[in-house]
């Protein structure tokens, strides 16, 4: 995996740079659109300025009022009809982009996703393959010769979050009770960032997301490595005893042992993933033990207690999860 | 021939100054529109200096990437309450205030239809506002001292719910709000009786000033649209006491029927805030122009076609909730549409100084930037329609920089041009025009520098609302920008503060009608006796002192 390299390479979020069709689509409405106000704005702004210039009262003049103009039918009816017109074109080209994004069918070789949304982190379910990560989206690169969009089923375990990753498509609100779809395709591999965008409690703006987009080779290998049980190294037999006989499991997953708690992320592959927390800290064997030591430290109010945990444990249980790869 | 009664002295030259509690009891117990008209405008810019100084704090946190100048509890608690403080106890009062002083002076009635009411009103918003600030110290019953609200001023369930927000401090967002609405109801109640009932004889709907059709029009709109967040706020307090389960969404309950309810206050409240800054300029331009407003009628018209329309828009706040597309296409629709009796004002206010001789007092010096700020405003309005783009935009940036522009660039502007123009009819006195354009200029420039940047830093993706964010996305400049234009804006506030002290003390007598003007109000004593008017006035046009000015050339037959 080259994921942390991918990670340095981490630029602006910006919708003009878009990599994946909705937002392709999304940039060049949004073109017509800005061209349009800009427009709007010109000639407008313009004739007020002059209005303001040419009819300011000069030193000299006479005190008397000017001429009364009280209205003008033409005018005024000229000046309701046209921007009338605006907006109809306005209303259809936007209705056309509504319907051709939100009616898009899947194709046989779509790649199906669940994303759930938990305060404060991402959980990344793919039912299909057997597969369960967190905060990280891996998906494979699409093509005209295999389109392979990403359809994504959008459900949050607890309040509103909102799927966001400016690059690959616009938002959609992850809402409890509700269940949202949304896709993507994207066409240039690499990393791709994002993060909640509705207020969701104290770390809202702790809940990052990132996508990476894989060659289809690459894809298929990412596919193979996660879905392989977690390894069982006799020398970090010690750590998963720590793990497994402190209250690690209630919430925690690790395929291949009977740790399946649900309520924090799957930790199969945890040394897969680049970041700690969401995006708090990059995932490194120091930060790893100041997170599982007192998470609250790296991302305050994180709902991971700190386990109070001896300096002992705290060493063989890191070593323990550095070997799940 | 209109028929203006005679300017009466200042009643407080004849009687002997009272002392001061006497004074400041008359304040408490006055039922007097004038009177509660100001305690209402004073009242809102004592608040906004407060907002203020929450804004002041987020943007200093927000200046680079990573700072840890406030806890993300104490940055959330921040925006919770700059947002509610700015539309509920900001921009409410002052608009209510305006028209509660206002109105009976530009209809030539001696009061609001329901005096006590309209104390009732005041009073009942104080004490909502107060109860707000008071979360900060009340908190969860003093030992959590400083649990004030922490869930956005639109309160997003199942947010607000008992499982994720323990203790009170959503309470007091809750019932503040939702006291302050039963104020606001109660006045505007007040407003559509005194103007269909209390007009002065002559003064027809069709000879109106501008500026009481408009409020007419907010009136009703708050009647229309407050009731459903009160509504919703019950249901919220049911939900949270008695265990409902209206917002809880793990009993079933909805998350998006919030939105509804919230948005349909919520939309129309933006005009509620916003058709009283039109109105205010569609007094100010065509004095200062020297011209009659242009196309009189289809302001008018435009203003009802902005009520109605403001009634279906709301779920424009909602594109990303996933509605479906041809609920998305349809409010769209009513969005854009809304546009065109906007931008039609526009045409018709930039048409009144066309051809005009514009005298640059500061009054109008506002005016003037409220209609760039505004058309800026309007326009990313139409862009935030678009509902594609509006899924990349939406809780971003961009859209704090849009509502910024409305409800400062245009709302505040012609609040503060209000207040220059209005100031000696409420004083007696004029406000300096030195450290006028002082404060003007200084406030054009912190404002747009604070909020221009905005918009690139939401089309870069940064999401509003995020106490921080990490250093590798490219927002720190944009970020830095926003934060320089502070001082400016505290500086215009600041020379604001001094001018409004230094004027009431030693500024220039404004006399009946400093400016020229041509409404009912100016024909009457500044600052005016409890009476108003001393004999009924009786009015033959939209402008009655043109009138008494030019009566070769009344309006009349023009109209």
């Amino acid at each position: 995996m080259s994921l942390t390299a991918a990670m340095e390479a981490v630029s602006t979020p910006s919708m003009f740079a878009p990599v994946s069709t909705p937002a392709f689509a999304i940039r060049d409405l949004s073109f017509l659109v800005l061209a349009v106000v800009t427009f709007i704005f010109v000639v407008v702004a313009g004739v007020t300025l002059y209005a303001i210039v040419r009819y300011r009262r000069r030193p000299g003049e006479d005190g008397r009022d000017p001429p009364q103009v009280y209205g003008s039918t033409q005018i005024e009816l000229a000046w309701t009809v046209v921007p009338f017109l605006i907006v109809i074109v306005l209303f259809l080209t936007t209705t056309r982009y509504i319907f051709a994004i939100e009616r898009h069918a899947a194709p046989a070789d779509a790649v199906e996703v669940t994303v759930v949304g938990n305060q404060w982190w991402w959980e990344i379910r793919y039912p299909r393959l057997g597969i369960v990560t967190a905060n990280e989206l891996h998906v494979p690169v699409s093509d005209d010769a295999r389109p392979t969009p990403t359809f994504i089923t959008l459900e949050s375990a607890d309040v509103i979050h909102s799927f966001w990753i400016p690059q690959v498509a616009g938002k959609t609100d992850v809402i409890p009770g509700k269940t949202n779809r949304t896709w993507i395709e994207p066409r240039t591999p690499g990393t791709y960032v994002g993060q909640c965008a509705e207020f969701c409690g104290l770390q809202h703006a702790g809940m990052l997301l990132t996508v990476i987009v894989h060659p289809k080779n690459e894809f298929d290998r990412w596919v193979a490595a996660q879905q392989a049980t977690a390894v069982d190294l006799p020398e970090a037999r010690a750590g998963r005893e720590v793990f497994t006989s402190v209250a690690c499991i209630s919430c925690h997953t690790v395929r291949g042992t009977f740790a399946n708690g649900v309520f924090g992320p799957d930790l199969t592959h945890l040394m897969s993933r680049a970041t700690l927390g969401a995006g708090m800290a990059r995932n490194t064997r120091e930060n790893l033990r100041a997170w599982v030591s007192d998470p609250a430290a790296l991302k305050p109010g994180a709902r991971m207690p700190a386990m109070k945990l001896s300096d002992d444990q705290l060493d063989r249980l890191v070593a323990y999860l550095v070997t799940l790869r | 021939m209109s028929i203006i009664a005679p300017p009466v002295a200042t009643p407080g030259t004849l009687v002997e100054r009272a002392g001061l509690v006497t004074r400041l009891h008359e304040w408490v117990v006055t039922v007097d529109h004038k009177r509660l008209g100001i305690m209402y405008v004073v009242s809102g810019l004592v608040f906004f200096l407060i907002a203020g100084l929450e804004a002041s704090v987020m943007r200093w946190q927000l200046t680079s990437a990573g700072s840890t100048i406030v806890s993300p509890q104490v940055f959330n608690r921040l925006f919770t309450v700059h947002g509610t403080t700015m539309v509920f106890l900001v921009g409410v009062p002052i608009v209510f205030g305006f028209a509660n002083y206002l109105v009976p002076l530009m209809i030539g009635a001696r009061d609001l239809a329901f005096p006590r009411l309209n104390a009732f009103g005041f009073w009942v918003f104080l004490f909502g506002g107060l109860l707000l600030y008071f979360s900060f110290l009340g908190g969860d019953g003093l030992y959590g001292a400083g649990s004030a609200p922490d869930v956005g001023w639109f309160a997003y369930a199942p947010l607000t719910g008992r499982a994720f927000s323990p203790g009170n401090s959503t309470d007091y967002w809750n019932l503040s709000i939702l006291v302050t609405g039963f104020g606001t109801v109660a006045t505007s109640i007040n407003l559509i009786a005194t103007t269909l009932t209390m007009r002065c004889r002559g003064m027809s709907l069709g000879r109106m000033p501008l500026y009481v059709w408009m409020m007419l029009v907010v009136a009703g709109m708050t009647v229309m649209a407050l009731p459903p967040l009160s509504a919703a706020q019950i249901m919220l307090l049911l939900d949270r006491f008695l265990g409902a389960h209206f917002f809880d969404t793990q009993a079933g309950g909805s998350a998006v029927m919030w939105q509804h309810f919230f948005w349909f206050f919520g939309h129309p409240e933006v005009y509620i805030l916003m058709v009283p800054g039109f109105a205010m300029i569609s007094e100010i331009i065509p004095v200062f122009s020297r011209k009659v407003i242009f196309g009189y009628p289809m302001i008018v018209a435009a203003s009802l076609a902005i009520g109605f329309l403001s009634m279906t828009v709301w779920a424009h706040h909602m594109f990303s909730v996933g509605m479906g597309a041809p609920l998305n296409a349809a409010f769209a629709a009513s969005t854009m549409l809304i546009a065109v009796p906007t931008g039609i004002k526009i045409f018709n206010w930039v048409a009144t100084m066309y051809g005009g001789r514009i005298r640059f007092a500061t009054p109008m010096l506002f005016a003037c930037a409220f209609l760039f700020q505004f058309l800026c405003a309007g326009l990313t309005g139409v862009t935030l329609a678009v509902v594609p783009f509006n899924w990349q935009l939406t809780d971003s940036y961009f859209v704090v920089a849009h509502f910024h522009f409305v409800l400062v660039g245009a709302l505040i502007f012609t609040v503060f041009g209000a207040i220059y123009y209005w100031f000696p009819k409420a004083t007696g006195r004029l406000l300096s025009e030195r450290l006028g354009r002082w404060h003007f200029w200084l406030f054009v420039v912190g404002f747009n520098l604070t909020f221009l940047p905005m918009h690139w830093a939401g089309m870069l993706g940064m999401p509003r609302r995020i106490y921080t964010y990490p250093a590798d996305r490219g927002w720190d400049f944009w970020n830095l920008l926003a934060t320089l234009g502070v001082p400016f804006q505290a500086a215009a506030i600041l020379i604001f503060l001094v001018n409004v002290v230094i004027s009431l003390r030693r500024g220039e007598r404004a006399g009946n009608d400093p400016w020229d003007a041509w409404t009912l109000e100016w024909a009457t004593a500044s600052p005016p006796p409890a009476y108003n008017f001393e004999t009924e006035p009786v009015v033959a046009s939209r402008r009655p002192l043109w009138d008494l000015k030019h009566p070769d050339d009344p309006d009349g037959p023009h109209e």
